[in-house]
């Protein structure tokens, strides 16, 4: 490049400073480069969630626009009526939440139990056929949620697969989907609750029904989770089994510690950011469960597989509440983000407590 | 993004080159204890149990997906009276017949390919773009963008149903293509995955295209984009799929019978809104036939995706 060396560039000192340097123009081409993703996120998420935010203030029907002027503002009438007025609102409302949460609870230890127990068995240096394994476990996560609800319904009918296996065993199973009890209920009997549960309760729905657990056809739908998603999750365990270290567990083994204790042990301290990520995900996960309802049961039987989720498209697009339905969205991401924080908080790294570091402190500082 | 040979380990860990406490390589004397220590009865006998486990935990895994085909080829007679078998008594291919002939099935599928296409297209080039601008441009405000694209990844897409709808009929693309395509060209998680990767490969080669005078979209569209495979992989990967298995975007886009995706079309066979009866077949095969192009596509990338150390897919 010898013309670049030329001695004294003819030009005045901002046309140097322009052309100087290999980052010219770069703040220019940032912007264009980020422009679309910025256009789209923005009209496609930013401003909705500030229309809807409107919408679940306002007494909009449907017609017309939600800024024309005969929507009137209504305040936190939409919030009330779901949480405290007493009326159908506030029981459907309760309803999703009691069975969303039954499903939270009984999907997330099991999905995540059971995907790293999967990564474990996978992981382990003697396998043979190891890929073979890990695509069988895999392949329910790629496939869509609708096909998947299809599949699951028809292995859960009455006369299905499931069911006559259960036959073979000797036992009979439930109509899995057109069965709406409550499954802690049927444990203990089956019988109505003692007055002190079922003559109070909250948000329209009585102790009693927050306690029976998940129904019948909710416990199907929990158990079709757990098996579509054990296989992503058991991938993040994976490859955070990949990078425990060895030494660990070998020093492990010289000071004669059994496979169940170097487990508990070492391994699973060492996976705790993964853990954290397959709760977190799992969680968020959990409580936006749509698809499988609306493909499936239609919140049906008695409603108990109506999620928030499905409450709020429900509420808006068939039943024109769009207030309503807007500000059960609203009230869902404050529960998701409520759980993520609570989640993180409980499982901070916590300073380890004197009696349980005192066997390894050296002599002067026990006591 | 290495691609871990995992499978490189499994030969020496099969040949029992791997035993507890062996020492150096040279030393033959470690091999005999080592193959003793392999064959004592309890070993064995935990062999038996862990291959006993994951057969048992694998028959699980696919036996559903078997028997939805092996339905699909039945009739609605023997579906209903022997759900279990995997081979029709008698093989008809009625279900596929009347979904293909009769229905608009071929529509649907037709819908989902175009959104699919496009989607994955679309995303491929402006997340890249967008992953690369945050990752090595120094512009005003990167870090102001970067903090909204985070934030965007924490709203769950379930809140954004009301929202989407009333903004796609303010613009005037509701029940179009435009309005079920435009929505997902944009993804904050690939904009995030992009950025990671970009910065995790060295600079050095694109700093000499630029003092060799190439403009920054010139640098990013033949150096850095061809570097980028893998991880532009991922992103194909990830909106393959998630465009080709999306249904509630699509619920509240569009209306008309001409627009219906597989995902909705299959969703309304599933609750009976067109037939009457059970109809196992029928919609097993349609659940089948949707499949499929997600299971081509991860049977293509299957090593990548179940043997990636750092768990490139959904990570």
């Amino acid at each position: 490049m010898p013309a670049t060396v030329a001695p004294a560039p003819p030009h005045g000192g901002l046309r140097v400073r322009r052309r100087g340097g290999v980052r010219r123009g770069e703040g220019l081409a940032g912007w264009v480069f980020v422009l679309p993703v910025i256009v789209i996120l923005g009209v496609f998420l930013f401003v909705p969630v500030l229309m809807a935010l409107w919408v679940s203030f306002s007494d909009w029907t449907g017609r017309g626009s939600p800024f024309s002027g005969g929507v009137r503002f209504v305040g936190l009438d939409n919030y009330a009526s779901l949480t405290t007025g007493g009326g159908l609102a506030t029981r459907d409302f309760g309803t999703a939440l009691r069975n969303n949460a039954w499903y939270v609870v009984l999907v997330v230890p099991l999905q995540t139990a059971l995907s790293l127990l999967l990564a474990v068995l996978v992981s382990r240096r003697m396998l043979r056929a190891r890929g073979f394994f890990r695509t069988a476990f895999y392949f329910p996560s790629v496939t869509s949620s609708v096909a998947i609800t299809v599949l699951w319904v028809f292995l859960f009918s009455y006369a299905g697969p499931v069911n006559q296996i259960i036959a073979w065993l000797g036992a009979t199973g439930p109509n899995w989907f057109q069965d709406p009890r409550g499954i802690l209920n049927l444990a203990l009997g089956g019988g109505p609750g003692p007055a002190w549960l079922a003559d109070s309760g909250f948000l329209g729905i009585s102790w009693w029904d927050w306690l029976s657990g998940p129904s019948v056809a909710m416990l199907a739908l929990i158990l079709m989770a757990v098996f579509t998603t054990s296989g992503t999750f058991m991938l993040l365990f994976i490859a955070a089994l990949q990078n425990v270290g060895e030494d660990l567990t070998e020093a492990g083994m010289v000071d004669g510690a059994n496979g169940w204790q170097r487990f508990w042990r070492i391994t699973l301290p060492q996976l705790r950011p993964t853990l954290f990520t397959v709760i977190t995900l799992g969680l968020i996960g959990c409580w936006q469960v749509f698809d499988q309802i609306y493909t499936g049961t239609q919140g049906g039987p008695a409603k108990t597989t109506v999620t928030p989720a499905y409450l709020s498209y429900t509420a808006a697009f068939q039943n024109q509440e769009w207030g309503q339905g807007a500000a059960i969205a609203f009230i869902l991401f404050l529960i998701i983000i409520v759980f993520t924080i609570l989640q993180r908080w409980v499982l901070r790294d916590r300073p380890v407590s004197r009696r349980r570091m005192r066997p390894y402190l050296p002599k002067g500082v026990r006591s | 993004m290495t691609i871990t040979d995992d499978a490189g380990r499994g030969p020496d860990a099969a040949l029992g080159a791997e035993p507890i406490g062996s020492g150096a390589p040279g030393r033959t004397a470690s091999s005999p204890r080592a193959r003793r220590h392999r064959l004592t009865p309890g070993r064995v006998a935990g062999q038996v149990v862990l291959y006993g486990v994951l057969a048992l935990l694998a028959l699980v895994y696919i036996y559903p997906f078997l028997v939805q085909v092996a339905t699909s080829f039945k009739s609605e007679q023997e579906a209903a009276l022997d759900p279990v078998s995997l081979l029709p008594q008698t093989f008809t291919v009625a279900a596929y017949e009347r979904l293909f002939l009769h229905s608009d099935f071929p529509l649907w599928f037709a819908n989902s390919a175009i959104v699919t296409i496009c989607v994955t297209l679309g995303r491929v080039f402006f997340v890249s773009l967008a992953g690369y601008a945050l990752a090595r441009l120094r512009f005003r405000g990167r870090a102001v963008v970067f903090a909204m694209v985070v934030a965007v990844m924490a709203v769950p897409t379930v809140v954004l149903l009301i929202p989407k709808f009333l903004v796609l009929k303010q613009i005037g693309i509701y029940d179009s293509y435009a309005g079920m395509i435009l929505p997902l060209l944009v993804d904050a998680a690939g904009v995030f995955i992009m950025k990671n990767f970009f910065e995790s490969i060295p600079v050095a080669v694109e700093e000499q295209a630029r003092i060799d005078g190439a403009g920054t979209f010139r640098v990013f569209w033949s150096i850095v984009l061809p570097m980028a495979r893998p991880a532009l992989i991922t992103i194909v990967i990830l909106s393959f799929q998630g465009s080709w298995n999306e249904l509630s975007h699509f619920i509240i886009a569009t209306q008309s019978p001409g627009l219906t995706t597989l995902t909705k079309g299959v969703a309304s066979l599933a609750s009976g809104q067109l037939s009457q009866g059970t109809q196992y077949p029928l919609k097993l095969a349609a659940a089948a036939i949707m499949t499929i192009p997600v299971a081509v596509l991860f049977f293509v990338f299957q090593r990548r995706i179940v043997n990636t150390s750092e768990g490139a897919v959904k990570g």
